[in-house]
């Protein structure tokens, strides 16, 4: 297990929660809540090692058009870059004002 | 199966559209099970993902912990009368309980029990999709399944406790003692039912034993419906949302069963004299010695 934080600039506050996602083969769960800070902070917990890098790439698109200050926390059990991106975008849907 | 299962014979259109109108249980994650089962706004759920009472011994061993530790515990109203679902996530490792997931479930059992001993009976509902203890956990999670029989067998003398067990995970180990205990038990024909999971026993006794992936020897053994038809569940239904909101709330009305099922001794005693353990016993076998009735 590797744990990872993030932290990117918001422009907007949030006022919603949201959750989505299980850890299980595959997948991930997503919690995202409003943060006091003017910042999204993010903190990826994954069963698979060494994936850095991608983990970046993946976030660095999702919070380019995700501005709002939010508590991030991911779960993941072996995601695809792809399913990560799905359950990012399915959180953000949910806490849209 | 219930009364209103059976009904008049459906033409083919009729039984084609009844297909098509199905929502699958199975499909489900746990927390859409548990909203599926009550009353449409009355979901609220207790300890949920946002209280963050995730397990402290899976990170320990590098293991990336869940947010609710893979139970779902939700009040609510099924058919007007106030409910708990409790609902184990059979994704996040395997459904297997730990100190918190299992502290949940027993928490709300014994919450439940003091209401139905103040009077205010809320009928207790466990979603079970777990291969039973988390081994990760070991005596801690031992300890808490062992809390969890002692509360379902105190709280089942004020207000009958319903299990369900849908698939595809099962339900197993002390998990499976604890549907037992359950006043009605519900399985869907995805479900297998067993103490000693198939892969245990493949592995314990060898291959000759018993080949955990021969998947018809292995439904035809602990199915749920060769459960069902040797009457060690009392409802047998479709993999449908409502068919399950529709069977847990007829099995309430029944209420408090005269005897349960654990206390039905001298029955499965008799069960054990039937059979003659120097021969082979296959599936078919079994329900021709103790088919459904021959308990009560």
């Amino acid at each position: 297990m590797e744990t990872l934080n993030f932290e990117y600039e918001a422009k907007q506050p949030l006022t919603r929660r949201a959750h989505v996602g299980v850890v299980g083969s595959g997948d991930l769960e997503v919690l995202i809540e409003p943060s006091d800070k003017p910042a999204a902070n993010v903190r990826v917990r994954t069963s698979v090692d060494g994936y850095a890098q991608v983990w970046k790439a993946v976030l660095d698109r999702f919070f380019s058009h995700f501005e709002h200050a939010a508590r991030v926390e991911i779960n993941d059990f072996g995601a695809t870059p792809g399913t990560v991106t799905l359950r990012l975008e399915q959180a953000g849907e949910l806490v849209k004002p | 199966m219930t009364p209103t299962e059976h009904g008049t014979d459906p033409t083919a259109a009729e039984r084609r559209d009844r297909f098509l109108s199905r929502r699958s249980v199975i499909e489900m994650r746990a927390r859409e099970r548990a909203q599926a089962l009550l009353d449409p706004g009355s979901f609220r759920e207790l300890l949920g993902p946002f209280d963050r009472l995730e397990s402290p011994w899976l990170p320990l061993q590098g293991i990336v912990p869940q947010s609710d530790d893979g139970v779902v515990i939700a009040r609510g109203e099924l058919a007007g009368k106030p409910a708990v679902i409790m609902a184990i996530e059979g994704a996040f490792q395997g459904g297997s309980l730990g100190e918190v997931s299992g502290s949940k479930i027993a928490g709300a059992l014994a919450l439940a029990r003091r209401d139905g001993e103040a009077g205010k009976p809320v009928l207790p509902v466990l979603l079970l999709e777990t291969g039973g203890v988390r081994l990760q956990e070991a005596n801690l999670g031992e300890a808490v399944v062992a809390e969890i029989h002692a509360e379902i067998i105190a709280l089942r003398r004020h207000v009958p406790v319903i299990g369900v067990i849908t698939g595809m995970v099962g339900c197993f180990g002390g998990m499976s003692i604890a549907a037992s205990l359950c006043s009605y038990l519900v399985v869907l024909p995805q479900a297998r039912f067993e103490l000693n999971g198939p892969e245990v026993i493949e592995q314990e006794a060898g291959i000759d034993e018993l080949d955990a992936n021969d998947r018809r020897l292995i439904w035809s053994l602990i199915g749920g419906e060769q459960r069902y038809e040797t009457g060690f569940a009392d409802a047998l239904i479709e993999d449908d949302a409502e068919s399950l909101r529709r069977t847990i709330r007829d099995l309430a009305v029944q209420g408090v069963p005269a005897r349960h099922r654990t206390e039905a001794v001298d029955d499965y005693r008799r069960l054990l004299a039937k059979i003659d353990p120097t021969g082979p016993l296959d599936g078919p076998g079994f329900r021709q010695i103790w088919p459904r009735g021959e308990m009560r």
